[in-house]
């Protein structure tokens, strides 16, 4: 891959990713073919333990435990290494630092002088405007989640890789964060490993099933996300994608 | 309770087996020797207090730093830690003479004793919470693109700080055992050289009150280290 001129660096990319993943002698899954649209979100879902989590390892460029057989493919050349953030299950606010703290972590962890008026206006732009002093033991769990994508969207990174960052929150607060990180992650090339198909249906442009063998490309409704959960087309498109993950379909 | 409860058990071993009190002075005799010899014991015990406060200064600062060294390089932890384990497998009180030889009979061979007793629990305590930092938190430090040097400063040691309470907490009650040890071996003063002195003229309880003076000194010791520790074992604190 080049060396990386800065426009193409903040566009956001297609990501292709082909290839199999092996522990050991043993297959954990492939081969696949997986494409990631510019500007878009691409959500995987599949039985636990099929590899959701170690795909995205892998386009992050985190070590696994095992090997990627395959390509990695950017649409623009240009390495995927500092354009990318990540969104874990796990809010992962260190709890020493006060949520304007761990907004502005990254440029710290550079050594960059962190832009603490942009941290501020992003925080008052998702709900944190009388938080910023508080340290995350003094959050709801919803806050935390907050303060992570705020974490994740003060990065600016063109490519953002969520593993189930919603799964532990309460219904209508993940709802809440569906439609946040939705519109504040506008235009960027997105990719959400969830294990909930009605999350997968209301935000993804792709959907995409994950197995042992391959992957499945799932139609998805013809509106765009983020999609009404009571539209009969979402609902019919939910219950049909739980069908086939349970093995009913 | 326990302080209560000490002395009578003590007072009642004395009544039911009539042992004299050059081998076993009664709780009363001590405390009168304690008062009586108050000025004696207030100014070896500085001397001992003066050790312990250095030895724990040096010996935490030089386990801080080690830690931190060990934890950044992997090639210097394969190559030093057997080093320091092996360290630890010598008796302190067999090297005591030896360095008593060396650094003399003054304040520096006890704090040295005292360094080489809490090096290796500060060292190891500081080292083990440096290097169980959650590996989501590192993942997510190198998409930022985080340097080494960063890392260390703005997550592992703020993460580590809790375990360097514990080895610190630890070093409060081994650095006076050190100081006592190169007393015992050659010193013209402090607490250890006192309780020598008291127990060769069978001054048994002056013995004891020096022996009091030195669980106090440790006791409160332990109980200042501990309360600075748990500043740092409260980072989740609103």
């Amino acid at each position: 891959m080049t060396s990386p001129p800065n426009d193409r660096r903040v566009t956001p990319p297609v990501i292709r990713l082909r290839g199999s993943y092996r522990i050991g002698a043993e297959i954990l899954f492939g081969p696949v073919d997986i494409t990631l649209g510019a500007g878009q979100w691409t959500c995987i879902l599949g039985r636990s333990g099929v590899g959701k989590s170690t795909l995205l390892r892998v386009i992050a460029g985190l070590d696994c435990a095992g090997d990627f057989d395959g390509s990695l493919h950017v649409s623009d050349a240009v390495t995927l290494a500092g354009r990318v953030s990540l969104m874990a299950q796990s809010d992962l606010l260190l709890p020493w630092l006060t949520v304007l703290e761990n907004t502005v972590l990254g440029a710290q962890l550079r050594g960059e002088q962190p832009d603490i008026g942009r941290a501020q206006r992003l925080l008052a732009r998702i709900g944190l405007r009388d938080h910023t002093h508080k340290k995350p033991g003094a959050l709801s769990g919803g806050m935390r989640q907050r303060t992570a994508l705020a974490r994740t969207l003060m990065e600016d990174r063109p490519v953002a890789l969520l593993d189930e960052p919603f799964s532990a929150l309460d219904a209508s607060t993940r709802a809440d964060m569906q439609e946040l990180a939705a519109e504040m992650l506008q235009g960027k090339t997105v990719l959400l490993v969830t294990h909930d198909p009605a999350e997968a249906v209301r935000l993804g442009h792709r959907i995409i099933v994950l197995k042992p063998r391959g992957v499945q490309h799932w139609p998805t409704p013809v509106s765009k996300p983020v999609r009404d959960q009571y539209a009969p087309q979402t609902i019919a498109c939910q219950a049909d994608l739980l069908a086939h993950l349970r093995g009913t379909g | 309770m326990v302080a209560l409860f000490a002395p009578l058990l003590w007072q009642g071993v004395i009544w039911l087996t009539d042992v004299p009190a050059f081998i076993l002075p009664s709780p009363w005799r001590v405390a009168q020797a304690a008062w009586i010899n108050r000025a004696l014991i207030t100014q070896h015990s500085l001397v001992t207090a003066t050790e312990v406060a250095a030895g724990l200064a040096v010996g935490a600062i030089l386990g801080t730093v080690t830690a931190v060294l060990l934890a950044l390089s992997a090639r210097a932890h394969r190559m030093v830690m057997p080093l320091l384990v092996f360290t630890q497998s010598l008796p302190v009180f067999a090297l005591a003479p030896i360095l008593t030889l060396w650094f003399g009979y003054g304040l520096a061979s006890k704090v040295v004793i005292a360094v080489l007793i809490i090096y290796f629990p500060v060292t190891s305590a500081f080292y083990d919470g440096l290097t169980r930092v959650p590996a989501d938190i590192l993942d997510m430090a190198k998409t930022m693109g985080a340097t080494k040097f960063q890392t260390m400063r703005r997550i592992k040691i703020p993460h580590a700080l809790p375990s360097l309470g514990t080895g610190l907490k630890l070093a409060a009650v081994y650095a006076p055992i050190g100081a006592v040890i190169g007393e015992w071996v050659g010193a013209s003063q402090g607490l250890g050289y006192l309780m020598l002195l008291a127990n060769g003229r069978a001054k048994t309880d002056l013995m004891f009150a020096s022996l009091l003076a030195l669980a106090i000194m440790t006791l409160v010791l332990h109980l200042a280290v501990g309360r600075a520790s748990a500043r740092l074992q409260r980072p989740e604190q609103p």
